[in-house]
């Protein structure tokens, strides 16, 4: 048996591939992006990048009814935009087992909320497995698409941060053979969720969870684990393995399946222990259960419903003792920042001078809210932008409403900012759309999109021409512009906030970590002539890491800037900034 | 149990290379025989943000994380970084740091001073700390990307791993140009 180390997403890529999976689809989110990336290296598995986690979901679906078994990954937040196929989806059933993995982010560590996935195995009907180290990852995906076909219904299997972005060391397996060819069969009774079809499909998911529940007590991936017995603990995924460390002695139940719970099975191991604990990250979800079954048991009395668990802080709710640890010292922080070259720079800098109220959305960009750029005035989900400005301009003044700038980059608009742009037109809302078009999805790592022009297996494609969209959509005022060049840049955004009704901006330089020399090439680096240079830090306004400001040495706050000829992509921002003429290319 | 589970960070800036060292060690560890896991937050951090890399093996691991207080070796690329991490080393555990400046942001706009006397302040809590310029070594080794090889180098010096399992691991996870430059930091690094 070959044994690798493999992250958790790499092991869930590779169950795939083992379970005979023939089509995988995602919209890019961390910390599951990788997921796809890597299914990609198995010829036999079709993948594609979705333009947002319901068509991806979908296109899983339809490969399932097709009779071909498929994967769906995206993050946390993503299932609620897929919510609405999922819901159905526990109705109809599948033909080819269906998978969708949802990689939770306890503790937000590239996330905006925290939401905890489990919920939604449990509103949505459908079965969750939780693994907690790549091993299981792969185990698990595998099992999850012979539950899914065994019980006729998609199954989720969730991840989070430690495990996804965690790696292990996991053995591996042959792809399985022999399993059906797919083909198109009809079933509307199943498959088309008319009112009729429907109450006679629920009744069906519901006896089925409960017969899963029954098997879930027998079936290897829900064990007991007896050791002491005065302390035992039920819990699952990443957790388990504090458990274990902090806790090396206790009796454990660990649970593969966290919905449906194995209620005859948390019985027989609450009776054979002496004080019952439910360690688990985030919501009660397993606790709640537990307690409603009459048993007692202590969780969130002692483990915290905010961040992610760690064995330290397992070893606090415990009361055990810590190891002994230098103090923090205090340092300056280090906080994430736009590349040195980045397009998007430029804009947040003009925006701020001309003192917009802007909507912001998901991506790299999101980074504008950092000082010194500190442009950015909201951020909730992707594609909230435009809407949200659309909502600002109802009800303030009408010279506030010229302020109002939604700010969104090209895949975040193709993945849920278009329905806003159709309203903004509709409505006819006066704010202001910037469209930060860099040709690729960057803050997950530079994934191709719509209108990247090439699919996930690197196939050349059809890019969607976004001014034309903007067209079509019926915007009059669509105005394309190079965002490195601060002139154009202030004027025309100075412009199109100026009028009355509803604008476009596209920025059109691409990100500076593409690396297709055709679509992105740097240019001359950069140098402050020093005897030039006055000190007046206007160059530091854009926060520019390729530019450091170098004191004077004499205790004054007097100093140069330098630029690193390392870093520097040539973009030309900071020339046009220096009205001293101190900057400039080098040859 | 914990007694025989070697614990090891690294850490430094996003884009410093600190994910593929840690993934030479991982490799290198389970070549040998080891159990191992290993967990860092990627993500937002690659825009240049701080990076934080656990790895720990030895004969079964089950937290991916190491808890604060209960490192072996601290091995840094930056020494801002290094000094930000110390709380995670054990009593008497060792630093190995590169000795490298990056500015943050607010050191770059000019805001407040890159921290002096780091050095200084490792040394105060661990005296088994070995400050190393990596940069310097590696262009000897024939290019200075390859600092993090040298210090990877430094760090197999104090671990149970034996030699032809890093060269394993070097050769399986360096891409096939840098594998002899890789070797040649590497092994710079074991003579530091």
């Amino acid at each position: 048996m070959k044994r690798t180390i493999l992250s958790g997403n790499e092991a869930i890529a590779r169950g795939a591939y083992e379970a005979g999976c023939l089509v995988a689809c995602a919209y890019p989110g961390t910390p599951s992006t990788e997921i796809l990336e890597n299914a990609l290296q198995y010829t036999e598995i079709n993948s594609s990048w979705a333009p947002n986690e319901k068509v991806a979901l979908e296109v899983a679906i339809g490969a399932s009814f097709g009779g071909g078994r498929a994967l769906c990954t995206m993050k946390h937040v993503g299932v609620n935009v897929a919510a609405d196929p999922l819901f159905t989806l526990s109705y109809t059933g599948v033909r080819g087992g269906l998978l969708l993995v949802v990689a939770d982010d306890p503790e937000m560590h590239s996330s905006q909320n925290e939401q905890d996935s489990r919920n939604y195995a449990k509103f949505a009907k459908v079965p969750m497995l939780e693994p907690s180290d790549s091993q299981e990852c792969k185990e698990f995906t595998r099992l999850a698409f012979e539950l899914s076909e065994q019980y006729d219904t998609p199954v989720m299997l969730r991840s989070s941060t430690r495990i996804s972005h965690g790696k292990s060391v996991v053995e591996l397996g042959e792809r399985v053979t022999g399993l059906p060819q797919p083909r198109l069969e009809k079933n509307p009774a199943k498959l088309v969720m008319l009112p009729g079809n429907a109450r006679v499909r629920h009744p069906v998911v519901e006896q089925s969870l409960i017969d899963l529940s029954k098997a879930a007590a027998t079936l290897p991936f829900n064990r007991i684990e007896l050791r002491d017995t005065t302390i035992g603990v039920i819990t699952a995924g990443i957790c388990y393995q504090y458990v274990r460390e902090v806790l090396p002695n206790a009796s454990t139940l660990k649970l593969g399946l966290v919905h449906p719970l194995p209620f005859d099975l948390i019985r027989e191991f609450a009776a054979q222990v002496d004080t019952l604990y439910v360690i688990e990250e985030l919501d009660p979800f397993i606790e709640d259960q537990v307690k409603a079954m009459g048993i007692s048991a202590i969780g969130k009395e002692i483990i915290s419903l905010c961040g992610e668990l760690t064995p330290g802080r397992l070893r606090s709710a415990f009361k055990l003792p810590q190891a002994e640890a230098a103090p923090a010292e205090t340092l300056p922080g280090r906080p994430p920042n736009m590349c040195p070259g980045c397009p998007h720079r430029g804009v947040f800098y003009t925006l701020k001078q001309l003192n917009a109220y802007i909507t912001g959305d998901i991506g790299c960009y999101t980074l504008g809210f950092m000082p010194p750029l500190s442009a950015m005035d909201t951020c909730v989900c992707m594609g909230a932008s435009i809407g949200m400005a659309t909502g600002v301009t109802k009800v303030v003044s009408d010279q506030e409403k010229k302020k109002v700038v939604a700010v969104i980059g090209d895949s975040t608009f193709l993945h849920t900012g278009l329905n806003g742009l159709m309203d903004m037109v509709y409505n006819n809302s006066p704010a202001t759309v910037i469209i930060l078009d860099n040709s690729i999805t960057a803050m997950t790592g530079r994934q191709d999109n719509p209108a990247s022009g090439f699919t996930l297996m690197d196939d050349p494609t059809h890019a969607i021409n976004l001014p034309l969209l903007c067209k079509a959509l019926g915007v009059k005022n669509i105005r394309v512009i190079n965002p490195l060049d601060l002139e154009e840049t202030r004027r025309v955004i100075a412009e199109e906030m100026e009028r009355f009704e509803p604008s476009v901006i596209i920025t059109n330089k691409p990100c500076v970590l593409i690396n297709r020399a055709d679509i992105f090439q740097k240019g001359p680096v950069y140098a402050v002539d020093s005897g030039t240079c006055s000190g007046c830090r206007a160059c530091l306004k854009i926060g520019c890491p390729a530019i450091e400001w170098v004191p004077a040495g004499d205790g004054s706050k007097k100093g140069k800037a330098r630029i690193d000829p390392l870093l520097c992509t040539g973009c030309d921002v900071c020339r046009q900034l220096c009205t001293f003429t101190a900057i400039g290319s080098v040859k | 149990m914990n007694h025989r589970i070697t614990n090891i960070l690294l850490v430094g800036v996003g884009g410093q290379g600190i994910l593929l060292a840690s993934e030479i060690l991982s490799e290198a560890a389970m070549m040998a025989g080891f159990d191992v896991k290993k967990s860092e937050i990627h993500g937002m951090s690659q825009r240049g943000g701080s990076v934080v890399s656990h790895v720990r093996f030895g004969t079964k691991v089950f937290s991916p994380i190491v808890p604060e207080g209960e490192g072996d070796i601290l091995f840094g690329f930056e020494l801002m970084e290094t000094v930000r991490s110390l709380p995670f080393l054990k009593h008497g555990g060792t630093v190995v740091a590169n000795d490298l400046h990056i500015s943050p942001p607010s050191v770059l706009i000019g805001q407040e001073p890159y921290p002096d006397g780091l050095a200084e302040r490792i040394r105060a809590r661990f005296s088994d700390f070995l400050l190393v310029d990596g940069q310097k070594i590696a262009t000897d080794a024939g290019n200075v990307r390859a600092a993090n090889t040298v210090l990877l180098g430094v760090v197999s010096k104090r671990l149970s791993i034996p030699q032809e399992m890093w060269m394993e691991a070097l050769e399986k996870m360096v891409p096939g140009k840098a594998v002899d430059v890789n070797k040649r930091a590497f092994l710079m690094g074991q003579e530091f």
